[in-house]
């Protein structure tokens, strides 16, 4: 069973067109990876789709433009993971 | 519908809230210069217009969805499909259904029928925005009333 992580990078290397090998855990989706708001929400549609979940998409950017939390707290890939992961393991209990 | 001033539907004949859906009418009018163009002798409704006629449909069911404090501005298309032609003088049957409104962004489905067929349809994604200025909103108050927009729908959605 593939990681989080890499099911995350296969879904925005092929939304995005960008090299598989480029994206890291620790890139940040909009700094690094240059993925803006647009695409991301095709990645978010496409990642509650694969894992069976719904990003509060809505609420983290409102959380990132109150300043109450940074971009790399849900865009450095790593950091968007656990989100994910917290996200399913909340599903299941 | 007026092309001249890129208004592709006639009026809002649906407008559900809980189910997040529309319906619209409009006629292809008889006779305007944009058939002299699409083509000679073989007069045809551009499909650009029929997307944006899908698009004109979706926007005012964002814009009932959250009722009249954002402007939805086409972001995307997708799975676009022009089943076929469709000539002057057509009328058109319209409807939309919304997958996704949130973060600043809203997805809707969207399809036209003529005379019962699926004729187009497509999936698009709107930017939701402040209204630019209060001049712009006065507009689309006054646009949403020749639609015959069901303003009362709001109090109660």
């Amino acid at each position: 069973m593939p990681s989080t992580f890499d099911t995350v990078a296969n879904i925005i290397s092929e939304t995005c067109d960008i090299p598989r090998d480029t994206i890291k855990p620790e890139s940040h989706a909009i700094n690094d990876l240059g993925i803006d708001s647009l695409d991301f929400l095709d990645i978010a549609f496409a990642i509650d789709k694969a894992f069976g979940i719904k990003m509060p998409l809505e609420q983290w950017t409102q959380e990132v433009n109150d300043g109450k939390a940074t971009t790399e707290q849900y865009f450095q890939l790593n950091n968007l993971c656990t989100r994910i992961d917290e996200l399913v393991a909340a599903k299941g209990a | 519908m007026r092309l001249e001033y890129f208004q592709l539907i006639d009026r809002i004949v649906d407008l559900d809230l809980a189910q997040q859906t529309i319906r619209t009418e409009a006629r292809v009018p008889d006779a305007s210069t944009i058939f002299e163009g699409h083509f000679p002798g073989h007069p045809l409704m551009p499909g650009v217009l029929l997307i944006e006629a899908m698009a004109q449909t979706s926007g005012w069911l964002v814009i009932a969805v959250t009722k009249f404090s954002r402007m939805p501005f086409f972001a995307a298309l997708k799975e676009a499909k022009l089943r076929s032609f469709v000539p002057p003088g057509q009328d058109l049957s319209l409807s939309a259904k919304l997958l996704h409104e949130g973060s600043g962004y809203a997805v809707t489905k969207a399809d036209i029928r003529c005379e019962g067929k699926l004729t187009c349809n497509a999936e698009i994604t709107f930017r939701l925005v402040e209204f630019p200025n209060a001049e712009f909103r006065a507009n689309m108050e006054k646009m949403a009333a020749v639609l015959e927009f069901p303003m009362e729908s709001l109090a109660h959605g």
